[in-house]
């Protein structure tokens, strides 16, 4: 291939993870243009679940929950380097809070990819503006729906 | 990669060596390895082999012998006619050349833009096949134009130009007429003296031949202010050890495209024209360049809808096919092919394009898989792409 990539981004191009719609999703976010050759569609599902962490015994018998992604899907049209950043964001989301799915970031999808090429850092590592626009459009629409 | 088995179809970029060149080139590292400048008897048969391939690729174009230059290739001989024409003709300060050159005929008129404003390029517009129209280079001539260069066979689309018609205006309105032939060289016949074409540029590693040697045709009288200065080796216009393997190897090559160019070329068209016919059958595709006897022999173009072109090279090449990409994302600036935005592809459309080059090598059996694989590849790609298959963008010619 022209561009040297990583053992892992070749893995998750070849085999990506997660690829598809999700009908009725409860977020989709979108970013990128077909004019730059990159284009990136995230869906989420999005559900409650009683929290596990310790902070759970300060609050006591209150109930504390929390959205989480519960199913996460992509549709890209792009490089390598596009599907593969799609591929592992819908990995690395997967079942994370949404507070800690926002935390992502571009690093952390170059990171978790063992590294991207310089030239692609830029212009295809939209993986995770993708998701965190899911996350937006979803927490509009709960906001509308109120 | 080990024993698997590669079906090369990126000749455009660049192709195998024949063995048979090969074996000629073989004398010339360690039993022929006189400079063919030193008087001495291995000195000398350097010089009789140099100026015997020269008079071989002067044949092929119908050059006069003394008429050639050797150089390191097309990218060199390129740069020499534009830098060394300005250089020659400070008197004029313009250039014409087509929007669909290649980069080291568009960068080597921008470097001289860069070093003197007084220089003025006129870009020819190209038709929806690449073509150029001859009206308009013949408005496009002003008093002080010194050189017109239109590619021959382009590399990315495999448009062939009419030399003729273009030698024959740019001879009556007496500017200087250069063609890049890298592509055409031995696949379309060329005649200099009929053709009018003053130099032409041609290059080994296209034609079976050793990377790092090409040639310059330039019509006996014109002069060119070298860009290499040195010992005065190549009549003065380049400066530097003759690299003799390298162009007994060249001249090698070229002897034998010509011997065989009718077996060759018809074999190629018909490849070619089976691997159109193939791939036109994926929905959502389409050909990009003309068809027929109007383009290169080994040239093949196609866009595949909704999907982006870097990805479809790396799914082909994981199934041992290699071929390249007009796509952004493969190129080093992160533009999309100048030569499909020149024949009005939408960005869109020129970022999910893919070259197919072949060979005198190429097999039927070759294509065959090629047509069977790529619906396969486009599929898988298109199944993971949020745009639909059927609705290719609407180009702009």
């Amino acid at each position: 291939m022209t561009i040297n990539y990583s053992k892992k981004v070749k893995e998750h191009f070849m085999h990506p993870k997660n690829v598809g719609e999700i009908k009725n999703a409860d977020g989709v976010g979108q970013v990128g243009n077909p004019v730059c050759g990159d284009v990136m569609f995230v869906y989420i599902k999005v559900r409650k679940r009683k929290i596990k962490s310790k902070i759970k015994s300060k609050i006591k018998k209150e109930k504390a929950e929390e959205e989480y992604i519960k199913d996460i899907k992509f549709k890209t049209m792009g490089c390598a380097a596009a599907i593969a950043t799609s591929s592992i964001i819908t990995e690395l989301a997967k079942n994370k809070s949404l507070e800690e799915a926002e935390k992502i970031n571009r690093n952390d999808v170059a990171e978790s990819l063992d590294g991207l090429p310089p030239i692609k850092m830029h212009c295809s590592n939209l993986a995770a503006d993708a998701l965190h626009d899911a996350i937006s459009n979803y927490r509009i629409k709960k906001l509308k729906g109120k | 990669m080990a024993g698997k088995k590669i079906i090369y179809l990126d000749n455009a970029a660049t192709t195998a060596v024949d063995e048979k060149v090969v074996g000629a080139m073989r004398p010339y590292f360690n039993k022929v390895y006189g400079n063919a400048s030193s008087i001495h008897m291995l000195g000398q048969e350097a010089g009789k082999t140099l100026e015997k391939s020269g008079n071989e690729i002067a044949k092929a174009i119908g050059a006069e012998a003394g008429e050639i230059i050797f150089t390191s290739g097309g990218t060199e001989s390129n740069n020499l006619v534009i830098k060394g024409l300005a250089y020659a003709n400070p008197d004029k300060k313009h250039i014409i050349i087509t929007r669909i050159e290649h980069d080291c005929v568009l960068n080597a008129c921008k470097w001289l833009q860069s070093i003197n404003q007084e220089y003025k390029v006129t870009y020819l517009d190209v038709d929806n096949e690449g073509f150029i129209n001859t009206k308009e280079l013949e408005d496009a001539i002003r008093p002080d134009t010194f050189l017109v260069s239109v590619i021959h066979g382009n590399n990315e689309i495999g448009t062939i130009q009419d030399l003729t018609a273009i030698g024959k205006i740019c001879r009556n309105r007496g500017v200087y007429f250069h063609s890049d032939a890298c592509q055409s060289f031995t696949k379309v016949n060329i005649n200099v003296k009929k053709m009018n074409i003053d130099l032409l540029t041609i290059n080994s590693h296209k034609i079976h031949g050793p990377k790092g040697v090409g040639a310059l045709y330039i019509r006996n009288g014109i002069k060119l202010n070298p860009l290499l200065h040195g010992g005065g080796q190549e009549k003065g216009i380049r400066s530097g050890t003759e690299n003799i393997p390298g162009i007994a190897g060249f001249a090698e090559a070229v002897k034998i495209a010509m011997k065989n160019q009718i077996k060759d070329t018809v074999k190629m068209a018909k490849l070619r024209d089976n691997l159109i016919k193939g791939l036109e059958k994926t929905p959502g595709t389409k050909l990009n360049g003309p068809i027929g006897e109007k383009r290169l022999c080994n040239n093949v173009n196609i866009t595949f809808s909704a999907i982006e072109g870097e990805s479809i090279l790396g799914y082909l090449d994981k199934e041992g096919i290699c071929v390249s990409t007009g796509s952004a994302c493969s190129s080093r600036t992160l533009e999309p092919s100048h030569v499909l935005l020149a024949i009005g592809l939408k960005p869109e459309n020129a970022h999910g394009s893919i070259r197919f080059s072949l060979s005198k090598y190429t097999t039927d059996a070759e294509i065959n898989k090629v047509i069977k694989t790529v619906p396969k590849v486009v599929g898988v790609l298109r199944k993971m792409s949020p745009y639909n298959v059927h609705n290719l963008y609407r180009d702009k010619k």
